[in-house]
């Protein structure tokens, strides 16, 4: 047997790992990311002459179940037409066996370096909305997100805000057989945890971000609420600009950071342990965030008339000012008038 | 012993097999756990104890005899970690045994005496670079080992489906030597009168069936699917972004 020195040794793994594209109209480029089945590859798609991000499956599993996972999520993002949401291209198999689906290239950063870049608070509650708004399109084609986190939104160079890696997406009865899921027990693709299915009592999803009903693995009460929840705390996150350890150590009541009450109430109540207490959906969500951005009272939290006057003094400044500065011109002619 | 693809190409686990009650699957597949580890073994002890050639020697025949007779396997449990941290574990073991209780056996007195290539293991001991660790170095001596076994799987298929030619450009453009001459595809396609698009789909042919062969070798030396998953994650994935 030829003996292989280290030079070959390193030349084998790394063709190992390069993806076998031959066959195929992609080239690779280079390696963006790596998953918990999977890597995403950049790659050239040699007839259209432009950038691809391709995600590729590790090993060709020997029941094709795993592949057959991959494909549910490519179908799932198919479904998925929207802006806020990476558009998928083509899948399929490679060479070697490996299942694949490409899509969009979104140049840009994540949520989690976004935030470390300094933007101000309206910014950042500006994006909780846009992230609400493919979430609310997904929900309205039957389909949960359930890994909500801020590795998982991509903020574009152009501003564009993208929800990223629906590898362990719930599709709901009535959408499945559309995306290819089995019609047994919940449906999940769950790629990012190599699992052939998900069956109730099984964990999915990013402690810190994941609902406590996901947590307790009882998928049947999972729902939209899940999203809420994940999504509240990335509001959480956006503001307190700190990690999931702050996230929990800020448990059971919310943040604990010096936040304005009715956004702490808003994070409270999208977190609330119990979904039946949280928002119902995230528009609503989306919606109490809108409203305390125009100086409105939020659903959440329920104002002092201190804080009231306070908030309506706020978003009618100029008004107050003038009024008031009417009426003490009008109160120093009444004065003058009578000397 | 055969150190070739000689063991059935299968998806099952020889980590499995071998603790095995049937002798005969037991044999095989502990026949296949030595081809892949005698060498990476009887390096790591001839680097770590600093034994001597002859010393190594009876040492790696004695502790793959034991295994063949059944005395360490039985207490591997593969979900408390991998056979080779196991195996590495039981080898330092021994030897501390062995020293304390100075019952060294005297060459060749006792052991049986298993067909390794000593000679070869010593000549590739003195190629290896120095390793940071030798831990690493066992790590990589495995990797080493590991590709060896593929390729001669992958050599063996080749030849036995009438395509010895793909080996034969896999061998010259893949595993060419860092100082030694690098044919080009036109170069390889002149000198084999092919086209330079079947040089090309060969060598992919070739890269893409060593691809499997790894993963085969690899599946069977790991007792779980799990297990498995995470060392080809290990070996054929990429470093962490």
């Amino acid at each position: 047997m030829k003996w292989l020195s280290d030079y070959i040794v390193d030349r084998l793994q790394t063709s190992l790992q390069l993806p076998d594209f031959s066959g195929t109209r992609y080239r690779a480029l280079r390696h963006l990311a790596r998953g918990g089945m999977g890597t995403v590859w950049l790659a050239e798609d040699t007839i259209l002459n432009r950038q691809v991000a391709v995600k590729i499956l590790d090993p060709a599993d020997d029941s094709g179940e795993l592949a057959s996972r991959l494909l549910r999520e490519a179908r799932v993002l198919a479904r998925l037409e929207h802006p806020g949401i990476v558009p998928v291209h083509d899948a399929g198999t490679l060479g070697d066996g490996r299942a694949f689906y490409c899509m969009k290239y979104v140049e840009g950063q994540t949520l989690d370096q976004y935030v470390g870049s300094g933007s101000s608070l309206p910014e950042r509650l500006n994006l909780v909305q846009r992230i609400a708004e493919p979430l609310a399109f997904a929900h309205s084609r039957g389909i949960l997100h359930r890994d909500l986190k801020p590795e998982n939104i991509m903020i574009g160079s152009f501003g564009e805000v993208l929800v990223m890696d629906w590898g362990v997406a719930k599709v709901k009865e009535g959408v499945r057989s559309a995306v290819g899921t089995e019609a047994q027990g919940d449906s999940s693709s769950n790629l990012a945890n190599g699992l052939p299915g998900t069956a109730h009592g099984r964990i999915l999803g990013t402690p810190g971000y994941m609902s406590p009903e996901q947590a307790r693995g009882d998928i049947d009460s999972i729902d939209e609420r899940a999203d809420v929840f994940s999504l509240g705390a990335i509001l959480a996150f956006m503001l307190t600009g700190g990690g999931t350890e702050e996230l929990d150590r800020s448990r059971p009541s919310g943040p604990s950071q010096p936040l304005p009450r009715p956004l702490k109430a808003v994070c409270a109540k999208a977190m609330a342990p119990d979904p039946t207490t949280r928002y119902g959906s995230v528009q609503d969500l989306s919606s109490d965030v809108a409203k305390y951005l125009e100086g409105l009272p939020v659903v959440a939290y329920r104002e002092s008339i201190f804080e009231r006057a306070g908030r309506l003094f706020a978003r009618h400044r100029v008004a107050v000012v003038l009024v008031s500065a009417y009426l003490l011109m009008r109160l120093l002619f009444i004065l003058f008038s009578r000397l | 012993m055969s150190e070739s693809g000689s063991f059935p190409i299968t998806r099952h686990s020889i980590v499995v097999a071998a603790q095995s009650s049937d002798p005969v699957e037991r044999s095989r597949a502990i026949e296949a756990v030595t081809a892949a580890y005698w060498k990476p073994m009887y390096k790591y002890i001839r680097m770590k104890w600093g034994m001597a050639r002859e010393d190594a020697q009876d040492f790696t025949q004695e502790f793959f005899t034991r295994l063949m007779q059944k005395e360490f396997l039985e207490a591997y449990d593969p979900s408390k970690g991998r056979l080779r941290t196991f195996l590495r574990t039981c080898a330092d073991r021994l030897y501390l045994n062995q020293s304390r209780d100075a019952q060294r056996l005297k060459r060749s007195g006792g052991a049986a005496h298993l067909p390794l290539d000593f000679d070869e293991a010593e000549r590739e001991l003195a190629k290896v670079a120095a390793a940071e660790s030798l831990e690493e170095y066992f790590e990589k001596e495995w990797v080493r080992s590991l590709f060896s076994l593929a390729l001669e799987r992958l050599r063996a298929q080749c030849e036995s489906s009438g395509k010895a030619i793909h080996f034969t450009l896999f061998e010259r453009y893949d595993l060419a030597e860092e100082d030694g001459p690098k044919p080009s595809y036109a170069e390889l396609a002149g000198e084999f009168r092919l086209a330079v698009t079947d040089v090309t789909n060969y060598l992919a042919f070739a890269r893409r069936e060593f691809r499997r062969a790894v993963l085969n070798q690899l599946r069977e030396m790991t007792a779980s699917e799990e297990e498995f998953r995470r060392e080809a994650q290990a070996l054929l994935g990429v470093d962490p972004a």
